[in-house]
C-alpha cells in the first residue's frame, strides 16, 4: 500500500468545493483505493466533464483531462481505446453523467469497456447554484423546481446494469470505508464500472430543501442506507423510505478494447495489399 | 476528345458498377476518365444514373453536359433522359416502348433479354450493356474492357460476366444504328 | 501508368490520411461520408490502428481527441448535421491544442436537408461554428486526387500546430470517381508533433508568445499533466486572470496566423493577366475552370482563382490577382459565403459578382460561362 497522499497533487489544493460539500469525500475515498492497489500513477489517467465533481482530477498527481459537458466517457472510450493497458478513470456527477452525458454512459456501459466510473451524486446542479437533475428525487426544489420536481428520477444502478455494466456499487459520504471498498473492487474489475456515490451539498441542495448543515445531510445518508446484504433479509415495508448501498452487481463479461485488441491480430497483415475497391460487386456474384 | 456517357436504370441493375468498370477500362489504356453519379435514398428501385467522361486530355467538369451516348434499361430513364439528348445516340433495351416525342438517334438493343434468356442470368445485364456500349462508341478495345471487367467481379464469376461482355459486343455490331 | 487507379474522393481522403499516419478513427455513419467509415473500419484493423463507431458525432471528435492525447494520429469525418454536433469540441481541440483531422463531406442544409445532393454551405460554420475566436484551419480540395494531397496536408498543418485542421469536400467530389496517380510512399513530407524529452519541469502549454507552439507529451509517458478546456496558463491548470486569458488566445490565433504563408495553396489558370476573375473553391470549381476555358477559347480575357486554403483565406495572393480584374465572379453551392471572405479582401477593387445555386445540383459550366460573357446573373 502507497501512502494516498502521495497521489495528490497538493501544490493544487485547497480546492474549491464549498465547506462541508461531500466530493472531497469521495475524491478521498478514491484515492485510497488506489493507494491500496498500489496503481502507478504514470499508467492512470483521470478525465471528467464539467460540474463541481469534475473539478477533483485537477488535484489529482496523474495525466488529468477536463473535458467538456457530459463527454467525459467519450474521451476516455478514445483514451482507454487507444491505451488499453492504461487505467482509466472517469469523474462525473449526477447532471454530467445522466443529463448530458447519459447517451455516452449506456453506451459505455453497453461496450463494456475498461472504465472506472465514479459518478458523484449530490441531486443537483451545484456550479451554476442549484438547478434540478435528472437525479433530484420528485417533489424537492432546485432554483428551476421552485415548486418541486414533477419529474421522476432515474436509478442510477439499475439504468448501469441494464445498459450493461458489469460492476455497479453504491455507496454515500458517510459510508467512506465502504466506498474505498467498492472503489478497489470496481479498479478491478476489467469491464464498465460504477460507483454511485451519494454526496451531499449543502450549500444548494441542503438549503434550498431545508436538508440543514452538512452533519444533519450526512446523519440523513446513514439513517435512510441500507447495506444491501441486510436489505435481502428485510421486508418492504420495513425497506420503505430506505436505499440500499454495497456492491450492487458484479459479473464477468468480455471487455470491449480487449475484444477489439483480438480483432486486430486476427485481421492484421500489411497495408500494401489493400486495392482501393467499391462495394457494389456483390450484385454480380448472384 | 472527349466522350460522355450517361448510363441510367433502376437501382440494383448494376449500372454503377458498369460505370466504374467503363471508366477504368479508360484509364487502362492511358486515357482520363471521371465516374459520378447521383442517387436518392433507395439501395434498390428508384431511379439511377451514373456518369462517365472519357478523355484523351485533362477532364475540368466531370459531369456530361450533351452526352455522346445514353443507355437507358427502363421506360422511366428512356422517358427522364431521352428528351435532354441532342446529337448524342441514345442506347434503349428492347423492352421499352419508342416515343415520338424523343427526337434523338435510337437504336433499340436487347440488353435484359440477353442477360436472362441466353446468359441465363439477369444480373449480368449491367455486364451486357458495359459491351454494348463499348462495341458501339469504340472508346475502349474488347481486350482491354475483358481485363478491366476480371479486376472488379467476384472471383468464380469472371466467365459469365466475360461472357455477357463479349455478348453485348455481338449485340453491337448487329446493332442498326 | 501503371499506378493510376480511378479512385472516389472519399477513398482519396481516408489513403491520404493513412499515408500521413492515421491510426485512430471515430465516427458516426452519415451520407455522403460514409465510405470513409467503412474504409477505416476496414483498413484499421490491418495496421495495428483503431476504429470505433462511436453514439454520436460528439462522442466521436470527443474520441479522437482522447486518442490524440495518447500520441496517436487521428480522424473523424462527417457531414452537415454531424459537424454541427462537433462544433464544441472543435473549440476544446482548439484551445487544449490537440491535434484532429475532420473531413466534412458538405450536403445539402440547413437540417437533414438533402443528404445526396451537393452544397458548399458549411464555410462558415468551418471557420466559426465553435464560440468564442478559435483557432483552425480548412483545406479545401478541388478533386479526387487532391482529396488524398490534402488531407495528408491537413495532418501535417495539425501536428505542426496543434489545431483542428477541417479537409471541407462535398458531395461531388466525395463520390466522384477520378484517375489519380499516387505518390510513393516513400516520397511524401509527415510531420509529427514536437514532444518533450524530460518530464521534470514540463510545462505543457509553454510557447513563444508570438504563436509558438508547445511541445506535447503524451498521457501515459510519466509526465502527469492537466488538460482542461478552461483558460489556463503555461502549466495546464485553469486561470481567471485576465492577462493569462488575453496572452493565451492571442498566441493560438497567432499560431495559424504566422504560419499562413506556409500553410497557403491555391490553384490559378490564366488568372496572371485576366479582366475577369473567377473564384471558386471545391466541386464549384470544376464547373468555373470549364467555363474560364471555353471564353478564353473565345477571346475572352478570363481566369480562375482556386484556393485550397479556405481559412486562413489567402487574401495577398488574390489580391494580386484580383488587381487587374475589371470584374471579379464568385460561383458557389450557397447564397454567398465565400464571396463574403472575397468582398472583403478586394474592396477597393473591381465589384463582385455573387452566382449562388443551392438546387442541390453542380453548376453547368454554361451557368458561368453566361455570366463571365453577359454580365449580370
Amino acid at each position: 500500500m502507497s501512502d494516498s497522499l502521495s497521489y495528490f497533487r497538493q501544490n493544487r489544493l485547497p480546492h474549491i468545493w464549498c465547506p462541508g460539500c461531500g466530493h472531497g469525500t469521495v475524491t478521498g475515498s478514491l484515492v485510497r483505493a488506489i493507494a491500496r492497489l498500489g496503481l502507478d500513477k504514470n499508467k492512470v489517467i483521470v478525465v471528467s466533464g464539467i460540474g463541481c465533481s469534475s473539478r477533483a482530477p485537477g488535484y489529482l498527481d496523474f495525466d488529468t483531462l477536463h473535458t467538456a459537458h457530459g463527454r467525459a466517457l467519450a474521451f476516455a472510450t478514445g483514451i482507454k481505446l487507444s491505451r488499453p493497458d492504461l487505467k482509466v478513470i472517469v469523474m462525473t456527477g449526477d447532471g454530467d453523467c445522466t443529463a448530458i452525458g447519459g447517451n455516452h454512459f449506456i453506451h459505455a456501459a453497453r461496450r463494456n469497456i475498461d472504465i472506472t466510473t465514479i459518478v458523484m451524486n449530490n441531486n443537483i446542479y451545484g456550479m451554476t447554484s442549484g438547478q434540478y437533475s435528472p437525479m433530484t428525487p420528485k417533489g424537492m426544489l432546485g432554483t428551476t423546481a421552485p415548486y418541486g420536481t414533477v419529474e421522476r428520477s432515474f436509478d442510477l444502478a439499475n439504468l448501469a446494469i441494464a445498459a450493461g455494466a458489469t460492476y455497479v456499487a453504491r455507496g454515500t459520504a458517510y459510508h467512506a470505508p465502504l466506498l474505498i471498498d467498492v472503489m478497489e473492487k470496481a479498479l478491478l474489475n476489467k469491464g464498465f464500472s460504477v460507483v454511485e456515490a451519494i454526496t451531499q451539498c449543502p450549500t444548494y441542495m441542503g438549503r434550498k430543501n431545508k436538508l440543514g448543515t452538512a452533519v444533519e445531510m450526512l446523519n440523513w445518508f446513514k439513517e435512510r442506507a441500507v447495506n444491501v446484504k441486510a436489505a435481502a433479509a428485510m421486508s418492504p415495508d420495513k425497506l420503505e423510505g430506505k436505499f440500499t448501498i454495497g456492491e450492487l452487481y458484479n459479473k464477468s463479461e468480455p471487455e470491449f478494447t480487449a475484444e477489439y485488441s483480438a480483432l486486430v491480430e486476427q485481421v492484421r497483415r500489411k497495408f500494401d495489399t489493400f486495392q482501393g475497391g467499391v462495394r457494389e460487386c456483390a450484385q454480380n456474384s448472384d | 476528345m472527349r466522350t460522355e456517357f450517361r448510363l441510367s436504370g433502376s437501382g440494383g441493375q448494376g449500372l454503377l458498377l458498369a460505370g466504374i468498370v467503363l471508366a477504368e477500362a479508360a484509364i487502362i489504356e492511358d486515357k482520363n476518365a471521371v465516374q459520378t453519379q447521383s442517387y436518392g435514398p433507395e439501395a434498390r428501385g428508384g431511379a439511377s444514373k451514373a456518369e462517365v467522361v472519357i478523355s484523351d486530355t485533362d477532364i475540368d467538369y466531370p459531369k456530361a453536359t450533351d452526352p455522346d451516348f445514353l443507355l437507358a434499361l427502363t421506360a422511366e430513364a428512356y422517358k427522364s433522359y431521352g428528351p435532354c439528348m441532342g446529337k448524342g445516340l441514345i442506347i434503349v433495351d428492347s423492352s421499352v416502348p419508342l416515343s415520338d416525342d424523343i427526337k434523338a438517334r435510337t437504336v433499340s438493343v436487347p440488353i435484359l433479354k440477353t442477360a436472362s434468356d441466353d446468359l441465363g442470368k439477369k444480373v449480368v445485364a449491367n455486364i451486357v450493356a458495359l459491351g454494348v456500349l463499348g462495341g458501339i462508341s469504340g472508346v475502349v478495345s474488347l481486350p482491354t474492357m475483358e481485363l478491366a471487367v476480371k479486376n472488379r467481379v467476384p472471383k468464380g464469376t469472371e466467365d459469365l460476366n466475360l461472357s455477357a461482355l463479349r455478348k453485348g459486343f455481338e449485340l453491337a455490331k448487329s446493332a442498326k444504328i | 501508368m501503371p499506378n493510376a487507379k480511378l479512385m472516389q474522393g472519399n477513398e482519396a481522403c481516408t489513403l491520404g490520411a493513412l499515408a500521413a499516419g492515421l491510426d485512430f478513427y471515430a465516427g458516426y455513419p452519415i451520407t455522403p461520408s460514409t465510405e470513409i467509415a467503412e474504409l477505416c473500419a476496414e483498413e484499421l484493423p490491418k495496421i495495428g490502428g483503431k476504429f470505433i463507431q462511436m453514439e454520436d458525432e460528439i462522442g466521436s471528435i470527443a474520441a479522437i481527441i482522447g486518442a490524440s492525447l495518447t500520441g496517436r494520429k487521428t480522424m473523424t469525418a462527417t457531414s452537415g448535421p454531424g459537424f454541427s454536433l462537433m462544433q464544441e469540441n472543435i473549440g476544446y481541440a482548439g484551445i487544449t491544442e490537440v491535434p484532429i483531422v475532420i473531413i466534412n463531406v458538405q450536403r445539402v442544409g440547413p437540417s437533414t436537408g438533402q443528404p445526396t445532393s451537393l452544397a458548399q454551405g458549411d464555410v462558415m460554420q468551418a471557420r466559426w461554428g465553435t464560440h468564442g475566436d478559435h483557432p483552425v484551419v480548412v483545406l479545401a480540395p478541388g478533386n479526387v486526387k487532391e482529396c488524398f494531397e490534402l488531407t495528408v496536408k491537413a495532418f501535417n498543418i495539425a501536428e505542426d500546430l496543434r489545431v483542428p485542421v477541417i479537409v471541407l469536400t462535398d458531395e461531388v467530389i466525395g463520390h466522384m470517381r477520378e484517375k489519380v496517380v499516387l505518390p510513393e510512399p516513400g516520397s511524401l513530407k509527415i510531420s509529427k508533433r514536437k514532444a518533450p524529452t524530460n518530464p521534470a519541469g514540463y510545462k505543457p502549454y509553454e510557447a513563444d508568445l508570438d504563436g509558438g507552439v508547445p511541445l506535447m507529451a503524451a498521457f501515459g509517458q510519466g509526465y502527469r499533466y492537466h488538460v482542461t478546456g478552461l483558460f489556463h496558463d503555461e502549466t495546464g491548470f485553469p486561470s481567471n486572470k485576465s492577462d493569462v486569458t488575453d496572452r493565451m488566445l492571442r498566441r493560438l490565433m497567432r499560431k495559424v496566423e504566422k504560419a499562413e504563408p506556409q500553410m497557403r495553396d491555391y490553384f490559378e489558370e490564366s488568372a496572371h493577366d485576366c479582366e475577369i476573375l473567377v473564384v471558386a473553391f471545391g466541386s464549384s470549381a470544376m464547373s468555373s475552370l470549364s467555363a474560364v476555358r471555353q471564353a478564353r477559347a473565345q477571346g475572352i480575357k478570363a481566369g480562375l482563382f482556386r484556393p485550397k486554403t479556405i481559412w486562413p483565406f489567402p487574401e495577398e495572393t488574390l489580391r494580386a490577382y484580383a488587381a487587374k480584374a475589371k470584374r471579379v465572379i464568385v460561383p458557389e453551392m450557397n447564397l454567398g459565403q465565400i464571396a463574403l471572405e472575397v468582398e472583403r479582401v478586394i474592396r477597393n477593387g473591381a465589384p463582385v459578382e455573387r452566382l449562388g445555386k443551392v438546387n442541390g445540383e453542380l453548376f453547368k459550366p454554361e451557368e458561368i460561362l453566361s455570366v463571365i460573357m453577359g454580365g449580370k446573373q
